[in-house]
């Protein structure tokens, strides 16, 4: 049963034409993304500067779980759980070490809200708390087990020795030796013109008020004599602890 | 399909001829690295403490070297072939897509060089630093002015199928990758999404599930729509249903992305969103796959001697079964299985073995024959391809299947004092068999693909050494 050669006039009209082909195409490959990607950038709970509204039983809105520093405070007075806050300067280097050796590839920071992967790995993760990664680590694989609370969990010897030879530590691990992260040291420049760039962001960049230039400028100092491994650990360490999570509070709204 | 015209026109195949030989050239070199990285998941010691070789710097470059070498040399080979075929005119510009030859592979060869070493921007499918990214802008936009204004200045009234797709494909992947790759630099090596968290994890997989379905699937489905009726030697079964399949994907497919966030800090209604629509999906996936395959009506007893069609065929059958599969995995419920385990793998695997690899094979092969007017130097080694082919894949996504779902199963399972009952390297250790088995299905693959390096090459080499005699002895 072939058909006969027919399609609508309109049709018949684009065949025709590459111009108008080219046209009708572009937009209707566009509509999709537009619809899913635009709203991300202004409905509250998406991470976007400051705009959060989680809200508790009663129906109030709870304070921001993103952490601003109150005068005089700087990064290094945050403490765990003060809220959502961007990377020290240890650690930005240490996430660059992470992008560079690809692990992401395998190893996930998003915990999904079930049972399970709460008893596994804690409390799901919400949209704040990647607000200042650039680009997001969620991935897409969980070859290795997820890390968006591994900070605290292990010592940082743990790490060290698990990262330069992982069987050493788990003998069932698949994971490749990471031993020559220790006699690597930091690349200090680099950090700092990373801090900078952070800064400089159009969407959710570091808050001036975080990155000053005196921390900045302090950064060199917590950078010397440090080594690559150093770094990772310190990035490590740092995931997952940032909100204090209250009962009752729904951070899926 | 083609036009017949008073006077024969002098198509421009020589590039058209580079790019397809290109192209076996990376299929052998994208599913080797393939091959060597999952082994190394099933066997850790071949990292063999170098960084330059270890899993997480190569993984980048095997998806790299099959999508945008394998794949991209692909999609531009027959791309200038039907554009000119189809339109009964040569190409816009000739020096132009020698351009874009010499441009794509300059790309290719610093991917080559970059990704091992740990230049990355970190976005699954778009590692390249952003020098090597305006490249890619310059090219692909070179490739796709080429390709519109050739259909442009066709002879033809009208354009054909295959063209649509292949511009529906142009089109979308420069909205991609420009949005998806805005960065700010810090050095020549080393920049930064301009996007991050939950807007950058949206924009990642519209970038990452189109490249699937514009580059990997629109691209390949106008191949499809040539080169099945051409080797069949019928006309499309449904023009119809040619129409459907292209606007209902081209709009539909750029919902998707969305499906990969489940259950993630992403909105609901997102990820519902892309779900649902991916549900829809199946109609126009399955349209046209039963639009190909319906094309061979009258005409399947050719399946039992024309090894070629075999491709084409077997390649229908997996897009039909991985565009079924794909939306059953982006409903919720399966998805919080199958999320994060190797299902996902196996599934993007049956995709891009079964279908892209096996709809370009042969398409490959087809145009080789025409390109050089020639015989294959070994019909029986195209078979052999042939199976070495189909049962690599299928041995390749058993495995993930079995894997797959066996982790997500030992992730959620509860012993009866509602404890964990695995711990997570216990999954680990599970896996091993299907790695194993997941690496020898590759190399089963990767066997094949060396087949038909060889079988090409000598193809070429004889239909070479013919034409220089046969000038020397006639003047046709």
């Amino acid at each position: 049963m072939a058909d006969k050669i027919y399609s609508t006039k309109f049709q018949d009209k684009l065949e025709r034409s590459t111009i108008l082909m080219f046209i009708v195409s572009a937009i209707a490959v566009a509509v999709g993304g537009i619809v899913e990607i635009v709203p991300l950038f202004y409905l509250p709970n998406t991470g976007m500067g400051n705009g959060t509204a989680h809200k508790d039983q009663n129906g109030n809105v709870i304070a921001s779980v993103v952490w601003q520093p109150k005068a005089g405070q700087s990064l290094d007075d945050w403490q765990p759980g003060d809220g959502v806050r961007p990377y020290k300067a240890l650690e930005l280097a240490g996430r660059s070490v992470y992008l560079r050796e690809g692990c992401y590839l395998c190893h996930s920071q998003m915990i999904r809200p079930f049972r399970d992967e709460k008893d596994r790995y804690g409390h799901y993760s919400i949209a704040e708390e990647s607000m200042y990664d650039h680009p997001f680590q969620w991935g897409s694989k969980r070859t290795g087990p997820d890390l968006a609370r591994v900070g605290a969990k292990y010592s940082d010897e743990w790490h060290r020795r698990h990262l330069k030879y992982p069987r050493d530590v788990v003998p069932e691990s698949v994971m490749p030796n990471f031993f020559f992260l220790d006699k690597k040291p930091v690349d200090v420049d680099n950090t700092v013109k990373t801090m900078q760039v952070m800064t400089k962001m159009p969407f959710n960049p570091v808050p001036k008020d975080i990155y000053t230039a005196d921390y900045i400028a302090g950064a060199k100092a917590q950078l010397e004599g440090k080594t690559e491994m150093d770094a990772v650990i310190a990035y490590l360490q740092s995931l997952g602890n940032h909100v204090k999570f209250q009962e009752g509070v729904n951070y899926r709204d | 399909m083609e036009a017949t015209q008073a006077t024969p026109v002098k198509y421009d195949m020589d590039v058209v001829r580079w790019f397809t030989i290109m192209a076996v050239v990376y299929l052998v070199v994208g599913t080797l690295v393939g091959v060597y990285i999952a082994s190394e998941l099933a066997w850790p010691f071949l990292n063999f403490d170098i960084p330059e070789i270890t899993f997480g710097r190569l993984r980048p470059l095997h998806t790299n070297a099959v999508i945008f070498a394998f794949g991209g040399c692909t999609l531009m080979a027959t791309g200038y072939y039907m554009v000119q075929r189809t339109g009964a005119t040569k190409l816009w510009s000739n020096g132009l897509a020698w351009f874009t030859f010499w441009g794509w592979n300059l790309i290719i060869v610093l991917a080559v060089i970059t990704l091992p070493l740990g230049i990355t921007q970190s976005k699954e499918y778009a590692e390249l630093e952003w020098p090597i990214d305006i490249m890619i802008t310059i090219v692909w936009v070179a490739f796709g002015l080429n390709h519109i204004m050739t259909t442009a200045i066709r002879k033809t009234s009208h354009i054909y199928v295959s063209n649509w797709f292949t511009m529906g494909m142009i089109i979308m992947i420069s909205y991609l990758h420009l949005v998806n790759s805005m960065a700010i630099p810090v050095s020549l090596t080393q920049s930064f999404s301009i996007f991050s968290g939950v807007q950058d994890a949206m924009i990642q997989w519209w970038w990452g599930h189109n490249a699937v379905g514009f580059y990997l699937t629109a691209g390949f489905l106008g191949i499809m729509y040539y080169f099945v009726p051409k080797q069949a030697g019928r006309p499309v079964f449904s023009y119809r249903l040619s129409v459907l399949h292209f606007w209902t994907l081209s709009f539909g497919y750029v919902w998707l992305g969305a499906h990969h966030l489940q259950y993630t800090a992403l909105p609901d209604w997102t990820g519902s969103l892309g779900a649902a629509i991916s549900l829809a999906m199946i109609i126009p996936s399955w349209g046209g796959a039963m639009n190909g395959m319906m094309t061979l009506s009258g005409a399947w007893d050719k399946l039992r001697t024309d090894y070629v069609l075999r491709f084409l065929v077997v390649s229908l059958a997996f897009y039909a079964m991985s565009t079924f599969e794909g939306p059953v995995m982006s409903i919720k419920t399966v998805n919080a299985l199958s999320h994060y385990t190797d299902w996902t793998v196996g599934h993007v695997h049956s995709g891009a073995l079964g279908w892209v690899a096996m709809v370009s094979m042969g398409a490959i092969y087809h145009m080789v024959m025409k390109l050089w007017n020639t015989k294959m130097y070994s019909d029986n080694l195209v078979n052999v391809h042939f199976w070495l082919a189909t049962i690599g894949a299928v041995v390749y996504v058993v495995a993930m299947w079995v894997s797959g779902i066996m982790q997500g199963l030992m992730w959620r399972d509860y012993d009866e004092y509602g404890t964990l009952t695995y711990t997570f390297v216990e999954s680990v250790s599970a896996m091993h068999p299907y790695y194993a088995m997941r690496a020898i299905g590759g190399m089963i693959y990767n066997l094949g693909a060396w087949i038909m390096l060889f079988n090409v090459v000598m193809t070429v080499r004889q239909a070479t050494a013919a034409r220089s005699v046969n000038t020397a002895t006639a003047n046709a």
